[in-house]
């Protein structure tokens, strides 16, 4: 249910042919050190690059950078503030 | 794997596996012990004896140890069950201060194993025994039906001379102790069950299977106070902890940053679920050294190959109840056995 | 491992900490409902971060833990056929059936075998044609959609011999479940991120307006479930309730669409029983009837099961947090990690087991192991 980790897209193999199914598109990940190939149905939009999240064998999602960085954004937030916290409005 | 062979002579050639009359005390059996064990194991000099071997031992003490290989599959990335069988001796020797001499060698063979398997598997015996200096001096065969063991099962016991001047063992750990292991964990552990349960991993993570008389051998030699050693086997760095605490009577403390695992062991583990500290080692053991001597007992470590990577990750804490803690992120938390084999788990 | 580390620095951690023990004033109760994240809490002891006024209770976040008993003899039925290949995540192969469990039927002769992944299984349907595999799908929603797709796959590769046993479950009907009992304390929620990464955070709006909780999508590294941790109090603490999202670097309001989509090709929602809490309305899925070749379910008939629960086992209330594992009468004595009654106590995230590797130990001068924030 939960055990899924982030790696990085180092190669992606699309199917052939327009009718191919999207469950043949796979790709290689490289979890810091070790690579397994990975099927890369679930994340049409991954390209070579990309960290991608890793869950019994299927990426599930691309992780965002962005979003990543803004649990330390408001880690600095924290501490600027004192004794407010910051403000959030729900991200989601 | 280049395998220089004894020259076989025909009669063993003339049978691809193993036949239960291999075991049977007959002919069969005397050709099989003279073409596979005698010819690769006299090599270092008295060849095995009929019954028992006569000894001439450099001490009057002597440590004596036996173990049992039941490892599935045989071969594995990097070693393969004979090569356990004999480093997992010596090295049992070795935890005990001991310089490793004599191993025997007892064989349950399942008919239907290839000869040529037992062939492979002997000949690393044969080349673990010459690396650490040891002669495999007696032995014993026995085969049963097929489907009764796993191709094969090895139990060696080993003898080997006490030089250290004093005891070694978790009775002399002392309150102060660091704790120091000789080097990174898991390699073992994740190799086998990537090969046994066909996890393919890009990059492949092989076996740290070694002997370790070496690295005792030079840390007994630079004069710090070794109090005890033990060798990470099933269960790693938990369970040795968690054993020594539990004999000696002492809380070890030690801290999760400073325990040294290579990042390709970190990811399988992440990939798996696995916490390093339970998965099993072959060539790595931690040494229990007053505290004073700790930087001396690292540094003639790191002359050995196998333990160029030793570090200090925690020290004994107290004594009084027997239990191991670990320093991580939220505080310390206790660390105890499993009681079974680590399984991989989607949770 | 990068997106890994840097959300387990220590130093983060205890600001994030420090940060929760300022803002709270009252007492609230916190349920977690994952596997990962109550490993996560134990293995860091991240519960020993948190101020008194926090109490952190597992739920039924383990999909190993609430699988229902029935299933694991049906399993192991079907397991024990000799034409049959059964393959299971590892997590599953020593949860205890009414007798036995997977592995047990294994040392019995059984040819069970662990993967990795539905592919895996997949591909073994496909080397092994004269054999019959069979998969067991268990899993929350995370899970659904490697296991759907192993299915598409199997039907696209026109295979015969492959077929899954389906028991997933659904976490919203869950959580819902739990906030309608009367005995209901839990005042906040920390949703699980991966479940979320495929269902996006919508189902959980309408929960946290009807029952007014504020629920935060959380990650599983210490610096994501104590920023959870943080968000939910900071939501209580101003009387707010609603569904916030602090794994945002995995999670999309919306979800995963494609997945979503094979899910919903494959499978459909269905009522399922969880283990030690019982019936639980459209809270599993179960294959669609255009892929009832693929369902173990019907093509192997195993005869009627009745299934025995142990008598003394109360992981349901420990599921959903009415009762501590030290509260039940035979933890750490007829029930223990090396013979367990239920399914708590073997899962390596299931509450009893957590508690039962931390509970000897109380370390002097150590905040106490226990999966609450404070003394039991």
């Amino acid at each position: 249910m939960c055990l899924a980790v982030p790696g990085k897209v180092i190669a992606i193999a699309e199917p052939d042919g327009a009718d191919a199914s999207p469950l043949l598109r796979t790709g290689t990940v490289d979890f810091g050190g070790v690579t397994k190939e990975v099927n890369m149905a679930y994340v049409p939009d991954a390209k070579m690059g990309d960290y991608v999240v890793v869950h019994v064998g299927f990426a599930i999602s691309v992780m965002d950078e962005n979003e990543a960085n803004q649990v330390f954004e408001y880690l600095r937030q924290m501490d600027e503030a004192g004794d407010l916290a910051p403000d959030r409005s729900p991200t989601a | 794997m280049n395998i220089e062979g004894p020259v076989c002579p025909v009669p063993l050639s003339r049978y691809p596996a193993i036949v239960m009359a291999h075991g049977g005390g007959g002919r069969l059996m005397r050709d099989l012990i003279e073409n596979a064990f005698i010819s690769a194991f006299g090599a270092v000099g008295d060849r095995p004896a009929h019954d028992s071997a006569a000894l001439d031992l450099p001490t009057a003490r002597i440590a004596f140890t036996t173990d049992s290989f039941v490892i599935r599959p045989l071969f594995f990335p990097n070693a393969d069950i004979g090569e356990l069988a004999v480093y997992g001796t010596v090295n049992d020797l070795a935890m005990g201060g001991a310089r490793p001499l004599y191993l025997s060698a007892s064989f349950i063979l399942e008919e239907g194993l290839p000869v040529d398997t037992l062939m492979r598997v002997v000949q690393s015996m044969s080349r673990a025994a010459a690396d650490t200096g040891v002669a495999i001096v007696t032995g014993d065969t026995k085969v049963v039906e097929k489907g009764r063991c796993d191709g094969m099962y090895i139990t060696t016991a080993g003898v080997g001379s006490l030089e250290c001047v004093g005891t070694i063992g978790p009775a002399e750990v002392r309150e102060g102790d660091t704790v120091i292991v000789s080097g990174d964990l898991g390699r073992h552990g994740i190799a086998v069950m990537a090969v046994r349960e066909g996890f393919a991993f890009g990059t492949q993570i092989v076996s740290d299977c070694a002997p370790l008389w070496d690295p005792v051998q030079a840390l007994l030699a630079s004069g710090a106070e070794v109090h005890c050693l033990r060798d990470l086997t099933r269960g790693g760095l938990a369970s040795a902890l968690v054993e020594i605490a539990e004999s000696a009577h002492i809380e070890v403390t030690v801290t999760e940053e400073a325990i040294p695992v290579a990042d390709a062991v970190r990811s399988a583990c992440e990939i798996l679920g696995y916490d390093p500290l339970h998965v099993a080692n072959e060539g790595r053991f931690v040494a229990f050294v007053r505290s004073d001597h700790a930087d001396r007992a690292i540094e003639a470590l790191r002359t050995c190959a196998v333990s160029a990577d030793a570090v200090s990750i925690g020290r004994v804490t107290a004594s009084g109840e027997g239990r191991v803690l670990l320093r991580t992120v939220g505080g310390l938390r206790p660390v105890d056995m499993l009681s079974g084999e680590q399984l991989p788990r989607i949770c | 491992m990068r997106f890994v580390d840097e959300y387990r620095s220590s130093a983060d951690a205890q600001r994030l900490a420090a940060r929760i023990a300022d803002v709270v004033r009252s007492d609230w109760t916190i349920m977690e409902v994952c596997g990962g994240q109550t490993h996560s809490i134990v293995r860091f002891g991240l519960d020993q971060m948190l101020p008194e006024q926090i109490t952190l209770v597992h739920g039924p976040g383990c999909p190993v833990c609430v699988t229902p008993l029935e299933m694991i003899d049906r399993a192991i039925a079907i397991a024990s056929r000799p034409e049959v290949i059964f393959c299971s995540f590892g997590d599953m192969l020593r949860v205890p059936g009414s007798s036995q469990d997977l592995m047990s039927a294994k040392a019995s002769g059984a040819d069970v075998r662990m993967v990795y992944s539905p592919l895996d299984a997949v591909e073994l349907a496909r080397a092994n044609p004269d054999r019959e595999v069979v998969f067991f799908a268990v899993g929350f929603e995370t899970t659904a959609p490697a296991n759907a797709g192993a299915v598409e796959m199997a039907r696209v590769q026109n295979l015969r011999n492959f077929s899954v046993l389906v028991s997933h479950v659904l976490v919203p009907p869950a959580i819902t479940a739990i906030l309608s009992s009367p005995d209901c304390r839990v005042n906040g929620f920390l949703a699980a991120g991966h479940v979320c990464t495929i269902t996006g955070c919508l189902e959980y709006e309408p929960i946290a307006a009807q029952y007014r909780v504020p629920i935060v999508v959380t990650g599983f590294e210490p610096v994501d479930i104590l920023q959870g941790v943080l968000m939910c109090v900071e939501q209580l603490e101003r009387r707010r309730h609603t569904v916030e999202n602090q794994y945002a670097r995995s999670v999309r309001r919306e979800g995963n669409p494609a997945a979503m989509a094979m899910i919903g090709k494959v499978m459909e929602v269905t009522d399922r029983t969880w283990r030690g809490i019982g019936a639980i309305p459209m809270s599993g899925l179960r294959l669609r009837d255009a892929y009832a070749d693929f369902d173990a379910e019907r093509k192997f008939d195993v005869g009627s099961i009745t299934a025995q629960e142990s008598p003394d086992c109360i992981s349901g209330l420990v599921l959903q947090g009415l009762k501590r594992p030290n509260q039940c009468a035979a933890f750490g004595t007829m029930c223990t990690p090396e013979h367990p009654l239920g399914a708590t106590m073997v899962s390596s995230e299931g509450a009893c087991a957590a508690y039962y590797r931390y509970r000897r130990t109380p370390a002097a001068g150590a905040a106490q192991p226990t999966h609450a924030g404070h003394q039991p």
